[in-house]
């Protein structure tokens, strides 16, 4: 069925039914920021997140060529390119071994005229968001730094719509606390 | 609160919705080479780099389905120009080759035909593939004449075509489109620069190309060994084994087959026998 709540993918997914080889840069084009944020978000390291996002279109465009055309225009784009870059950034993980909380968090590169506040902020949030376990990180990616709806998360994530919400509920409590907490540790670096 | 408030700017946890502003701004912008490595890796873009040869700078493009061109050119645009015009495809300059491809091309270049190097052959057709192939059996150091290749992929009366197919060779030196030369004996025409090139191509190789042309003016096609009744292609090196005092010339397979010799198994010389050219 069309993807009703998402026209411009809906109209890119009938373009690569018609023609992959010719819609296929629109959709990296359309996405590359959001399966880039994704990665960057769930492996906290931007060069492998870059490997990630380019390892998941790749993925894509060998799906989309061994799909038939009807398979192709039932796609919901967004849930299932958010399904491949995840796999993608699971299996680096796992690969490597590493536990993605413990990677130092590199800064974002920022335009060099955002004021330091801003730039510090944004660094603080994404280091406390790193330090969340993987499922609640997941989700908080997907529906506040992403913006997918919860029927799209559980189209992503292949779980039920209420886990996801409370995990997402129980990460974003996480956060709170775990702002207060950096709150404090400064002020007393400041005292001591 | 700001959400952009630093922890030494507010004391209390922060409201859900301050949470969720901060959160939206974590979003990141793809790096600027991202989509076009992702289009390269799936053949629907190309890299390319420039190479020292002995026959000057030559400009290689590839892409995940594999090497798209080897040409020569005056400059990055008219050679980015040309490839856009042929493919359609949108072409990036980078540093250098994947070190897996350059490894292979080295190899290949330095005679060895296992080594295996991928080739884009979108936009080329069954009979250009299988002349492509063909030459790629031919080792180096040899050549073979053009009715060589047309008789072996069983077309031996495309002589003609198979000329036209190895000028339109979109990978010369990896595929040695150099090794054919004319019917005749002569080098012939070469798309790289010309038979110049060809000529310091084949000498490269270790073959004396003026020594090919004057056996051909001489009008000897074959040579034969009298201890063992074989006769080959003049640039085969079972024929450059052949002692002078036991090399026997032929100008014709109807000669040698009648002084009773057989055809070496290894450059196959009555293949070329429907020589139309």
């Amino acid at each position: 069925m069309e993807d009703l709540s998402r026209p411009a993918d809906a109209a890119l997914v009938r373009q690569l039914a018609a023609d992959l080889d010719a819609a296929f840069p629109s959709l990296v084009a359309d996405q590359q920021d959001r399966l880039f944020t994704i990665a960057v978000r769930v492996l906290g390291n931007r060069s492998d997140a870059e490997e990630a996002a380019q390892d998941a279109f790749v993925r894509a465009y060998r799906a989309l060529a061994g799909y038939p055309a009807e398979r192709i225009r039932e796609l919901r784009l967004r849930p299932w390119l958010t399904t491949i870059v995840l796999n993608v950034c699971r299996n680096r993980t796992r690969v490597r071994r590493v536990a993605t909380t413990e990677l130092a968090f590199e800064p974002a590169s920022e335009p060099v005229t955002d004021p330091f506040a801003t730039r510090h902020a944004r660094d603080l949030w994404a280091r406390l968001l790193s330090g969340l376990p993987p499922a609640q990180r997941t989700a908080i990616v997907l529906r506040h730094v992403d913006g997918l709806s919860y029927t799209e998360m559980a189209e992503a994530l292949g779980r039920p719509e209420g886990t996801l919400k409370a995990q997402v509920h129980r990460g974003l409590a996480a956060l709170q606390t775990a702002f207060l907490a950096a709150q404090r540790r400064e002020r007393e670096e400041m005292t001591a | 609160m700001n959400p952009n408030a630093t922890p030494s700017m507010a004391a209390s946890a922060p409201d859900l919705a301050v949470v969720e502003t901060a959160l939206a701004k974590l979003t990141e912008t793809a790096p600027g080479g991202l989509a076009h490595s992702a289009l390269v890796a799936v053949g629907l873009a190309d890299d390319y780099t420039v190479l020292d040869s002995p026959i000057g700078p030559l400009w290689i493009a590839w892409n995940g389905r594999g090497v798209a061109a080897v040409e020569s050119a005056p400059d990055d645009r008219a050679f980015e120009v040309r490839f856009q015009a042929r493919t359609g495809r949108p072409i990036r300059r980078v540093e250098s080759l994947p070190v897996d491809l350059a490894r292979a091309i080295d190899r290949r270049l330095g005679g060895d035909r296992r080594a295996r190097i991928s080739l884009d052959y979108r936009g080329t057709t069954e009979f250009e593939q299988a002349v492509w192939l063909k030459a790629l059996e031919i080792p180096r150091g040899e050549v073979r004449p053009y009715g060589w290749i047309a008789a072996e992929i069983g077309r031996p009366k495309a002589v003609r075509a198979v000329g036209t197919a190895l000028g339109h060779n979109p990978f010369p030196l990896i595929v040695p489109c150099h090794r054919v030369v004319r019917s005749d004996g002569t080098i012939g025409q070469y798309s790289l620069g010309g038979p110049t090139n060809k000529r310091a191509i084949l000498a490269a190789e270790g073959l004396d190309p003026d020594e090919l042309e004057r056996l051909a003016r001489a009008g000897v096609r074959y040579v034969g060994s009298d201890t063992t009744h074989i006769y080959c292609l003049p640039s085969c090196h079972n024929a450059r084994r052949i002692q002078p005092k036991h090399r026997v010339p032929f100008g014709s397979l109807a000669s040698s087959e009648a002084a009773g010799y057989r055809a070496c198994r290894e450059c196959r010389p009555s293949a070329a026998r429907f020589v139309a050219a």
